[in-house]
Formats: C-alpha cells, sequence, structure tokens
C-alpha cells in the first residue's frame, strides 16, 4: 500500500494548489499525477508517486548516500559501481558533515564507521 | 530504471551481507514495519543472505490488513444495499470481513470498482451524480494525503454524492504497543521509508530511546533494506538506540510540510481497531467535524457491529512478531491467496501472501530459528 515507485516530471499542468498535475514517466509509462503535496517539483524532476500523488521529489544529492556510505566503509573496493546514479564522482564529494537538524544522526554514525 | 536499479545491484547487495555478517556477533530480532519491505525481503531473499542468528520480523505495516472486519462489513453494507458504488484499492476485495468480502458482494450484484487512486473515485463521482460513489479510504501515513485530497477536491468541486469510509491507521502508536506487549521480541526496527516522507522523524525518537531499540527509517529496494539492517545490527552491537536515516533521498527530518498540512486540514487523531491487534488508542485517522458531509460512516450507519467470527486466523501475532506465517496450521492449505481465512494471505503487502508467492519450501518455525 506504501509502494512509491519514482518518476520524472516531463509536463506540468495547471497551476492551482489542489489541481496541479504532472505527466510522470516511469521508464516510459505516463501517468496524470498530482503535484500538490510537493509545489516546489519542476520539468525533468523525480518525484515518488503514491497513489496518484507525488509524496517527495528524490533529493539528487541525498540519493548517493548509500554509494557515499559503502565508500566510506571501504565496502566498496574491488567491485564496479553501478552506473553513477546522480551524475555525482563519489570522489569528488566531501566526507558526510554532521548532522544537521535535531533529527536522525546518520552522518554521525556513518562518520564513525 | 532510474533511483531504482542501481539499488538493486547484486555486487552491492552481497558486500552489505558480508558487512552485517562481521558486525553481527549475537542473535538479534528486527522488526521491518512495512508490507512493502516484508515482500521486497521475500521477493529477493535477502533474510538468507544474513546469519542465522539474524531475524527478521514482519511487522503490521499492511493497511488492509489492519482494516477492522467490522469496517469491511460496513462497505459491503454501502455496496449492497445503499445503491452505492464502492471504490477502493485492489487489495480489500477478497478480505473476510465477519461476513462476506466485497468481491462477492460485487458477484451478488453489487457495484464495487476498483481505482488507482482516491482521486479517481472523485471523477467517478461527478460522472455519476446520481449515485451515492463511496471510496473505501484505508492506509497509512503514506496515503493519508491522497484521501484527504479527495475530500478537499470534492468540496471545493461541490461533489456532494461524494464521501470516504475512513479506516485510517498511524505507525508510531502501533510500534508502542508491539514493544510494550508482554511477549514482544522485537529490539529493533526497520521504519517504513514513505510514512516517513510524510511525516518527518520527530516521532520516532522518544520511542528508540524509550524502549531502548535502534529505529532506521529505511526505504524498499535490496540495498536499502540491508544498509537499514547494517546501521540496526551497528547500534544493536554498540548498545545504542537512535533514529537514523537510511532512506534521505526521499525522506526528510520535518517530511512533507505540504502533505501534512493537507492531512490536518481533513483528519484528527482518533482511536482505532487494528484487525489482529485490538484497540490502539490515538492510533488512526478520522475526518474533522467540518468534513461530516463526506464521512461515509455517518452517512450510511451499519445497524450492528456484527460479532466477530471464530477464525483460525493467527494475524494478530505475526503483525506483532510473534509467530512467522509458516507457523500457521492454515498456512498453504485450508488459508491461500484464492481462499484467505485472514486478510495477511491477501494482500500484497501481507506477509502470508509475500511467504506464500515466493517461498514453496519449508521455513524453521520462528522458535527453533
Amino acid at each position: 500500500m506504501c509502494l512509491a515507485v519514482p518518476g520524472k516530471v516531463i509536463e506540468i499542468i495547471g497551476d492551482d494548489p489542489l489541481l496541479r498535475s504532472a505527466k510522470v514517466s516511469f521508464a516510459g509509462v505516463v501517468k496524470l499525477v498530482s503535484l500538490t503535496c510537493t509545489p516546489e517539483a519542476k520539468l525533468g524532476d523525480y518525484v515518488l508517486v503514491h497513489v496518484g500523488v507525488a509524496i517527495s521529489t528524490v533529493d539528487p544529492k541525498e540519493a548517493e548516500e548509500t554509494f557515499r556510505y559503502l565508500k566510506a566503509m571501504g565496502e566498496l573496493d574491488g567491485i564496479d559501481l553501478p552506473p553513477d546514479p546522480v551524475g555525482l564522482s563519489l570522489a569528488d564529494r566531501p566526507a558526510p558533515g554532521p548532522a544537521t537538524s535535531a533529527g536522525p544522526t546518520k552522518s554521525a554514525s556513518h562518520a564513525a564507521s | 530504471m532510474k533511483y531504482v536499479d542501481e539499488y538493486r545491484d547484486a555486487a552491492l547487495v552481497r558486500k552489505l551481507a558480508d558487512a552485517i555478517a562481521r558486525v553481527a556477533t549475537r542473535p538479534w530480532t528486527i522488526m521491518e514495519i512495512c508490507g512493502g519491505q516484508t515482500h521486497a525481503i521475500v521477493k529477493f531473499g535477502l533474510d538468507d543472505l544474513l546469519p542465522k542468528h539474524i531475524t527478521l520480523v514482519h511487522g503490521p505495516g499492511c493497511p488492509v490488513c489492519v482494516t477492522s472486519a467490522d469496517l469491511i462489513d460496513q462497505a459491503v453494507d454501502v455496496a449492497l444495499n445503499h445503491g452505492a458504488i464502492l471504490c477502493s484499492f485492489g487489495d480489500m476485495l477478497r478480505v473476510p470481513g465477519n461476513g462476506i468480502d466485497l468481491l462477492t458482494a460485487k458477484a451478488r450484484g453489487a457495484d464495487v470498482r476498483i481505482v488507482y487512486s482516491p482521486l479517481d473515485a472523485v471523477t467517478i463521482a461527478k460522472e455519476n451524480p446520481a449515485r451515492p460513489v463511496v471510496f473505501f479510504a484505508v492506509g497509512f501515513e503514506t496515503t493519508a494525503p491522497a484521501n484527504a485530497m479527495s475530500v478537499l477536491r470534492a468540496k471545493r468541486e461541490r461533489v456532494k454524492n461524494f464521501s470516504i469510509l475512513t479506516s485510517h491507521v498511524l505507525v508510531p502508536p502501533a510500534m508502542r504497543a508491539i514493544l510494550g506487549s508482554p511477549d514482544n521480541r522485537v529490539q529493533g526496527f526497520l521504519a517504513a521509508g514513505h510514512v516517513c516522507t510524510i511525516m518527518g522523524t520527530a516521532e520516532y525518537g522518544p520511542i528508540a530511546r524509550e524502549f531502548k531499540a535502534p529505529i532506521i527509517i529505511t526505504g524498499f529496494e535490496p540495498v536499502d533494506i540491508l544498509e537499514g539492517i547494517l546501521l540496526c545490527v551497528q547500534q544493536l552491537e554498540s548498545g545504542r538506540a537512535e533514529v537514523e536515516n537510511a532512506y534521505s533521498r526521499a525522506v526528510k527530518a520535518e517530511g512533507n510540510v505540504h502533505a501534512r498540512k493537507i492531512v490536518e486540514t481533513v483528519f484528527t487523531v482518533s482511536d482505532r481497531d487494528w484487525r489482529g491487534l485490538g484497540v490502539i488508542p490515538q492510533s488512526g485517522l478520522a475526518l474533522r467535524d467540518d468534513y461530516f458531509p463526506f464521512d461515509a460512516a455517518r452517512r450510511f450507519p451499519l445497524a450492528k457491529s456484527c460479532a466477530t467470527c471464530a477464525t483460525e486466523c493467527i494475524s494478530g501475532e505475526i503483525m506483532r512478531g510473534v509467530k512467522k506465517p509458516h507457523d500457521c496450521p492454515a498456512f498453504g492449505t485450508r488459508c491461500t491467496p484464492e481462499r484467505p481465512l485472514g486478510a495477511p494471505m491477501v494482500s500484497s503487502e501481507g506477509a502470508c501472501a509475500a511467504y506464500y508467492r515466493y517461498r514453496s519450501r519449508a521455513v524453521e518455525p520462528a522458535e527453533q530459528r
């Protein structure tokens, strides 16, 4: 039920906040999706879509977090990385910094590991 | 598919599994809350990659599974006896109530329609102004914004024949109920990523501290899930109990503020009867009084709650992580997806359905692992 699938915004329709929608392409399958909950979404962004509603824009920098974390652990040594997920070189990324909010503390624990 | 394929990389998955094996020195039991994660774990065989002493148990994060039989009876009654068009997510149709299920009601002539989105139900209501159209609004926090939007759109567009039958549940109260249960064996959680996409992470810190259980906000692909397990095991081994976000590409600390505002406009927190778990205080969402014209429970009151039928189904124990599907004597024999005794065998997120679909081999009973 909580399944949400990432797709690319290819056309935005309307500007009324309650009715604003987008055509979203899921690897070629296009569906009309509400952008009411993601007013920041723009053409070319990837949004996570759940029951016809975009619930989040995918953060391309954070999307690299998993790979950065594994790299920091040395777990990626000796294997080929999957296609660079966000067009950023892992080697060029700064090391994880301290947690930036009162929320989760992943960065801190990653740094410790 | 971008943001999917790279998180299914087999070499990465093996590396993560190796890392977990190195870190885990003692037996630990970890619950993944969300049924979507359960299906990914069983489908990809992720639990088979873990050391034997790491046990994954499957949580109650399947809204279809926890919707009370009384509400299914009410949906059946609305569809059969009030001339309504009953719109629902497809998973709900074969879930048994106390009497018949919605698919049987449809076979008897009721107008039951499967929709992809609650917004589609509003469209059906606009196309059928002479008939009541009821959307069976089940779901966790993830689905609440879409269901709330259907009400806001119907109100804005004066679609007066539209209403929703609400069975909304909230994750954090269920986690507290599981951790506080006398037979609890869960030591750490993988929290449901998309619930946190909406609600953020603030609710989980107090739970982690009070019950000394690490909570890792986790995504849905194999690499996401194994990273969540690794972080959880690292915390357990080092005696920490913190909230960590392993799904930061989709979850911000504050959640989705636009979605939360929509939910808070339409819904208020209420007690909720969870199928298999019982009533959990302040664990659901109900329509605010301002929106009572859109409340199907008020428009079509059910005369009397039916007595709960006796059943072999042990869904409550499965959803609390006390037992696994194979521990049920009816699993795969008297209870199958075609003829389910309980909801977890029906839903695409139910643990029993996952085991039935992906596990033909026998699995050791939970107690012996």
